[in-house]
């Protein structure tokens, strides 16, 4: 079995979010980092290396983004993947998340996975529907919010949850699964495996390499305009304590609570 | 011209409140656009045509039924680019929950559509419909465009279910041939209820739990808080899929929508997914010892601190106050 695993560079959620006004883009400047939510797919796949139940040939992480995205291939494989795949073409930039799922799509099609891993969401773009764009063009079923799965050769058996309670799905691979951040614990690289991490194949492609048509990527070829921007409705800003002295603390949570009797 | 095709999600025999606030939402823009709303359901005998003609009271005009597995995205994606391969629909329009995130993004990637999510808000401008998307934690809202056909994914319970509608649609049934990769999964079990039934629906006063509970029994001090205050104990997804507490207690996109006097939320990050069952809230209170927490940007009184030191002394305290 080869899985597949999708990450993504992005800002630090410690680092505040904002957009360029002038371009109507997300500012992507600041600190960076490998996006949280994929730390769990890594950890899914390299469970399922471990686990014995089906032969994993090769964990390949896979991503699109700027020169800096690199770094989030290196922790990728510092995690476990053997090796790295990195989309990356001035052509892409300000890509639509339907126009970025066909570009990676086209990139997976090389590969021929048999599993597809992605995590739950980005941190970013508070997006989680890649993985569906994705299936599609990959032929393949598909199932987000994955917090269980069980593998044997050619058949998952996932459980998540949806509307009205936990669903459980039976899919026949090639497959691509998102999972939800309940799947695992990951676990932190080793010291080695970071240092390591420089030293194994990291492939550099471009659109064409991958046969990406360029009228269906970048600002031009997405299907929606993100044209303006305006402020949310103001709301009153809530008053806000830092707990020093607890008892005095309680004292004054207590006050708010009488004032508007809910005591 | 059909414009509008709503996706409506139904289960047990009804069909889902998020689903029937969107083609309410869908007839309200079709009449703004001189056109027609649509709904397509996807199911078996359930869906008998009393249930899908009674979505003409919420303003469709037609119903398109299609055979096929229940809960399931892919299928849906086939029968939907069946129908507007078919009618010459320009947007297909989806409530909050999970399934139609899934279901709108493949059809995205199907008809080469663009597509919106978390949409708060559609407008009409022009000719043409426009949504409305917060972005960056809900501090800046975005407004998309389509070049062609647009998708747009509505944020839980953001469009409001009216029953505006002039009677029964008219219920036509769909044929469809599934695709082969969407015959590859299989519904096992369908909506299993994780833990005990508890009842949160009526409560005045919750008190609500996260992840930052660092354990299960965590939640034995928030059941002492809740029974001094009166109210009932409520919880995120994170927790109920660590198997800490309740599904039938978990708030947001996939769990309850609440609206109590009191939202007292201890350990909780405030994920937009949270939010959205919550915001509506009369009074938000948070205490997390992260002072960056989203949470705290739509609470009404936040504390930052230690809930293991803060709640067991708030509960003392609320008990004198009651006693004396
Ligand atoms: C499609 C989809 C659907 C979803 N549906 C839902 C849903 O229905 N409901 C839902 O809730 N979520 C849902 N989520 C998940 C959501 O995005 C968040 O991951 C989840 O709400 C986080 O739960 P949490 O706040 O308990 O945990 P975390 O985000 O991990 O937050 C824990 C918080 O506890 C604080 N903390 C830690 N220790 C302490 C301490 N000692 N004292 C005080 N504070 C402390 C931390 O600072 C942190 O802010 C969904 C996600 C997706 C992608």
């Amino acid at each position: 079995m080869k899985i597949c695993v999708l990450v993504k560079e992005v800002p630090d959620a410690a680092v505040e979010k904002r957009i360029d006004p002038s371009t109507g883009r997300m500012d992507r400047s600041g600190e960076r980092n490998l996006n949280p939510y994929d730390t769990h797919a890594i950890e899914a796949a390299m469970q399922i290396k471990e686990g014995g139940a089906v032969e994993v040939d090769e964990i390949v992480a896979v991503t699109m983004g700027p020169a800096s995205a690199v770094r989030a291939l290196h922790k990728a494989v510092s995690l476990g993947a053997d090796r790295s795949v990195h989309l990356s073409d001035d052509a892409l930039a300000g890509s639509d998340v339907a126009a970025t799922g066909y570009a990676l799509a086209q990139t997976l099609e090389r590969e021929s996975p048999d599993l597809v891993l992605l995590g739950q969401q980005s941190d970013d773009g508070e997006c989680y529907t890649i993985g569906a764009v994705l299936a599609d063009h990959l032929r393949m079923p598909s199932l987000t919010q994955v917090i269980k799965m069980d593998v044997v050769e050619g058949k998952l058996t996932c459980e998540r949850q949806a509307e009205y309670g936990y669903d459980t799905v039976e899919i026949r691979t090639p497959a691509v699964i998102s999972v939800g951040d309940a799947i695992n614990e990951p676990r932190y690289p080793s010291l080695k495996a970071i240092m390591g991490a420089k030293k194994k194949p990291l492939e550099a492609l471009g659109a064409g390499d991958v046969g990406v048509d360029i009228s269906k990527v970048g600002a031009e070829g997405s299907q929606v305009d993100c044209g303006t921007f305006k402020a949310p409705p103001a709301k009153q800003a809530g008053t806000i304590i830092e707990d020093e002295d607890t008892i005095e603390t309680v004292g004054k949570i207590v006050a708010w609570l009488d004032e508007r009797k809910l005591i | 011209m059909p414009g509008i095709l709503v996706y409506a999600l139904h289960y047990e025999g009804a069909i889902n409140k998020n689903s029937l606030g969107a083609v309410s939402e869908a007839a309200r823009l079709a009449g703004e656009l001189g056109t027609e709303a649509h709904a397509i359901v996807m199911g078996g005998d359930d869906l008998t045509d009393d249930l899908c003609a009674s979505l003409g009271r919420y303003g469709a005009a037609k119903v398109l039924r299609a055979k096929g597995p229940e809960g399931l995205a892919q299928p849906v994606v086939d029968a939907m680019a069946k129908a507007v391969a078919d009618g010459g629909y320009d947007y297909a329009l989806f409530g909050g929950g999970l399934l139609g995130f899934e279901i709108g993004a493949g059809l995205a990637a199907r008809l080469g559509a663009g597509v919106t999510m978390e949409v708060t808000a559609v407008n009409v401008d022009g000719g043409r419909l426009v949504a409305e998307r917060p972005i960056h934690g809900d501090s800046s809202i975005s407004s998309s465009r389509y070049k062609g056909f647009g998708i747009i994914i509505g944020r839980l319970n953001a469009f409001e279910t009216q029953e505006a509608g002039s009677g029964a649609a008219t219920v036509e049934d769909l044929d469809v041939e599934l695709s082969e990769w969407s015959t590859r999964a299989t519904m096992v079990k369908r909506g299993e209820q994780r833990g005990v039934d508890v009842d949160i629906e009526g409560a005045d006063l919750l008190v609500a739990g996260g992840r930052g509970l660092g354990k299960a029994e965590g939640f034995e001090m928030l059941e002492q808080l809740a029974g001094t205050l009166g109210g009932a104990v409520a919880a995120t997804r994170a927790v109920v899929d660590a198997g800490w507490f309740p599904y039938a207690a978990q708030i947001g996109q996939t769990g309850k929508t609440v609206a109590p006097k009191l939202y007292l939320a201890a350990g909780i990050s405030g994920a937009i997914q949270h939010k959205v069952g919550m915001q509506s809230s009369e009074n938000i209170v948070a205490i997390n010892k992260d002072a960056n927490a989203p949470i705290f940007e739509y609470s009404d009184l936040g504390i930052v601190g230690d809930l293991n030191k803060i709640v067991p002394k708030l509960n003392d305290a609320i008990k004198v106050k009651k006693g004396g």
